[in-house]
């Protein structure tokens, strides 16, 4: 803190320097009389146990956050001819091929409870494409950051949030596309779209507990990045995004509901299109997720302090 | 007195080869963790024991207010480390640090610096990851695109930028930064003389708005610039703490040395080897063969070579260089207009200084042999090189003098004269 910030928190450390009496050959006369903290601000030594995740920090840290977010979300799209149309042209002509090969040639089409495949199937994949983009761009955003994890001090998590925040924009671009689509195929809203909300926060805390893990489990093995995207691959295939829960039988639902994004992706299709919302699942589905949050945080924590050694 | 930082036996140990070395892949861990128990029997505890190195090893230091510290010292001394430790980038294998201030680092400039981004996005960008506010950028915006000098192309992406204004917007944004404690890695060399002189009086300005400075550097011209207290690093450990005058010639000494043992290494490497220096001697005005002089006297350099094959266009060059690899003195052949016939088998050749007068400190008398043809480094028919030591009875003059010393006539004319003169030349 300098001469011109007096509105640091801890007031007793950062008016010092105002207090400095200068020479006029411009030697500092003394410090003597600047209160120095008693206790060290912060000490530096090996940590031992499982570190809580320090949520004062990543509160502090909250701008650093919202620029890294915003780079991502400006550069993404740099030099490129159609821009931020790529956030839309992928998801719609991913529709477009399910809804022609799943929906018309394998029949599908007639297995969703009367609701469009198209909606159907895009409802499904909005979600999903969010998931699968942040949890991929997540997973490779600490690797990517060599150059600032060596560099400078600051909580890692913030790298890896702000891969999966950047995400959104892309999603709320898609939401427009569903908008038309809804309207084309005549589907109205219902006041079930008061919980949108709820299930947009725990796909949010999915992708980030699982694109947090790989992110710091990458820094030491690099296989990850030639895994991910087969798992990815395998695991929208295992989600109901192209089929709905209702194509498996009773006996292996609880199987599906194991996979935290069945009810996630299930919500949003309740929700979206005035369905009944299977609570049970959606339930299930948001416990795996916060406990996947939460023990991915105290795992990125423990090795998080050999990442500048390791990366 | 207070300490600001507190180093209680700091020690970090790398595992050699695990820093940027090759990465582990999933499969060696799986496979080292499923022969770990049978390598364990058939070796004993020698799996254990993987080489390792001791980057630091017990360092004890405490840092006052006011203080501005130069961390010196050879390549892989343990400088970067301590810096990392003190910065919360890697954390010690044991013992503490304790800091008592907010502390900022600058290990880099232009840390996270995105190609794409206009140089406005990247200063709020390098600014935030450099822990300002938002609010705080924003207030000294205009201050840091003045500082940088590049008002013009705040707007275009940087990645258009030459190196000298990508370095200059760099530092600009880091120059703004207000710790109480700053730390900093050779970050003062960069950018064109004009710019290095303008961070010097940044970081002299910053000197009064934090409370401490702690700065690594090899350009030991800036270390007696700024700093009041150097500590010295070598292999790990705290060699010798102190003011500038008494650690910097500690620091010379070493690099001098390291100069000499990576010299008596190379020495057949260099060159074409047409030309084999024998001796290199220095002689003093006595006769007596030396290697440390006082300014002022009287050094004879006696060249013994043999041309093992038969040279013709040789140029003989000398040159005294500084342990940095500055050359302060130098002369050759050439310049002085001394046309060396053909050289065959062995010889002599004398060069007289009449008074060394290259500023106190260890210094490198360098001899090299080139064909007038290729003036080029690689193509030496023959180099040597000798270290000797330079002292002074006036113990004032050092670097703050130069590089050499010249002798000059200082008069006093008084006051009143310089008045009268003024006066004389306005009517």
């Amino acid at each position: 803190m300098g001469l011109t910030t007096s509105e640091g928190p801890s007031a007793s450390v950062s008016d010092a320097p105002a207090q400095a009496i200068t020479r006029p050959t411009g030697k500092l006369l003394t410090f003597d009389a600047v209160p120095l903290p008693d206790k060290p601000l912060i000490i530096i030594e090996r940590s031992h146990s499982w570190n809580a995740i320090n949520l004062q920090e990543l509160w502090a840290y909250r701008e650093l956050l919202y620029f890294l977010t915003l780079r991502d979300i400006k550069v993404r799209y740099k030099q490129t001819l159609l821009g931020a149309a790529w956030a839309i042209i992928q998801p719609l002509l991913t529709m477009l091929i399910f809804t022609l090969f799943f929906g018309r040639l394998a029949g599908l089409e007639n297995r969703t409870g009367g609701i469009p495949y198209p909606i159907f199937s895009f409802v499904g994949l909005l979600p999903w494409t969010f998931f699968a983009n942040a949890v991929t761009s997540s997973s490779n955003s600490l690797v990517n950051s060599v150059h600032l994890v060596t560099k400078i001090y600051f909580p890692r998590m913030i790298i890896p949030a702000a891969a999966v925040a950047a995400g959104l924009v892309d999603f709320a671009l898609g939401f427009i596309i569903l908008a038309i689509l809804m309207a084309y195929y005549g589907v109205a809203i219902t006041s079930s779209l008061f919980w949108l909300p709820l299930v947009i926060g725990l796909l949010v805390i999915l992708a980030l507990g699982i694109g947090m893990f790989l992110a710091a489990l990458q820094v030491k093995f690099r296989d990850i990045r030639h895994a991910l995207p087969f798992v990815v691959q395998i695991w929208m295939f295992t989600s109901p995004v192209i089929f709905p829960t209702s194509l498996i039988p009773d006996k292996w639902r609880w199987l599906l509901a194991l996979n935290p994004m069945s009810g996630i992706i299930e919500g949003f299709r309740a929700i979206l299109l005035g369905r009944v919302i299977d609570w049970n699942l959606l339930g299930v589905s948001a416990a795996i997720s916060l406990v996947l949050l939460i023990s991915s945080g105290y795992a990125f924590r423990r090795m998080e302090r050999s990442f500048a050694d390791v990366i | 007195m207070k300490a600001v930082i507190r180093a209680e036996n700091v020690s970090k140990k790398y595992r050699i080869g695990s820093r940027r070395a090759s990465y582990p892949t999933l499969r060696d861990a799986l496979t080292e963790k499923l022969r770990a128990p049978f390598r364990a029997r058939r070796n004993g505890s020698q799996a254990t024991n993987r080489a390792t190195v001791w980057a630091l090893s017990d360092v004890n230091f405490e840092i006052h207010p006011t203080e501005v510290v130069g961390i010196v010292g050879r390549n892989g001394a343990g400088k970067s480390t301590l810096l990392k430790i003190l910065s919360r980038i890697t954390e010690p294998t044991s013992g503490r640090v304790e800091l008592y201030a907010k502390t900022g680092s600058l290990l880099e400039v232009g840390t996270g610096f995105h190609p794409e981004l206009s140089g406005r996005e990247n200063i709020f960008l390098n600014g935030a990851i450099l822990g300002m506010k938002r609010t705080d950028i924003a207030r000294k915006f205009d201050e840091i695109v003045a500082f940088s000098e590049i008002e013009r192309f705040i707007d275009t992406p940087v990645k258009f930028y030459s190196s000298g204004m990508y370095v200059r917007l760099a530092f600009a944004v880091a120059a703004h930064l207000e710790p109480e404690i700053l730390i900093i890695d050779e970050v003062l060399s960069v950018g064109d003389m004009a710019f290095q002189q303008k961070c010097l009086q940044k970081v002299r300005q910053m000197r009064e708005q934090t409370k401490a400075i702690i700065l690594v550097s090899h350009n030991m011209i800036s270390v007696r610039a700024i700093c009041s207290r150097v500590m010295l690093l070598s292999e790990g450990k705290l060699a010798a703490d102190g003011s500038p005058d008494a650690v910097v010639p500690h620091y010379e000494k070493l690099m001098h040395e390291q100069g000499l043992e990576a010299q008596e290494r190379d020495e057949r490497a260099e060159g074409m080897g047409q030309i084999q220096i024998r001796s290199l001697k220095l002689i003093d005005g006595q006769g007596n063969e030396k290697q440390a002089f006082e300014i002022g006297e009287k050094v004879k350099v006696v060249v013994e070579y043999d041309a093992v094959e038969p040279v013709k266009d040789v140029i003989a060059y000398a040159a005294i260089r500084r342990p940095d690899d500055f050359i302060c003195v130098a002369s050759s052949t050439k310049l002085e207009r001394v046309a060396l016939p053909p050289l065959k088998g062995r010889g002599v050749i004398e060069i007289e200084i009449p008074e060394l007068m290259v500023i106190p400190g260890h210094y490198v008398m360098d001899v090299i042999f080139y064909d007038h043809n290729f003036e080029y480094r690689a193509y030496f028919l023959g180099r040597k090189r000798l270290g000797f030591e330079v002292s002074s009875q006036l113990p004032s003059l050092d670097a703050m003098y130069g590089v050499v010393y010249q002798k000059q006539k200082w008069t006093f004319l008084g006051n009143e004269k310089i008045l009268s003169d003024e006066m004389k030349a306005n009517k």
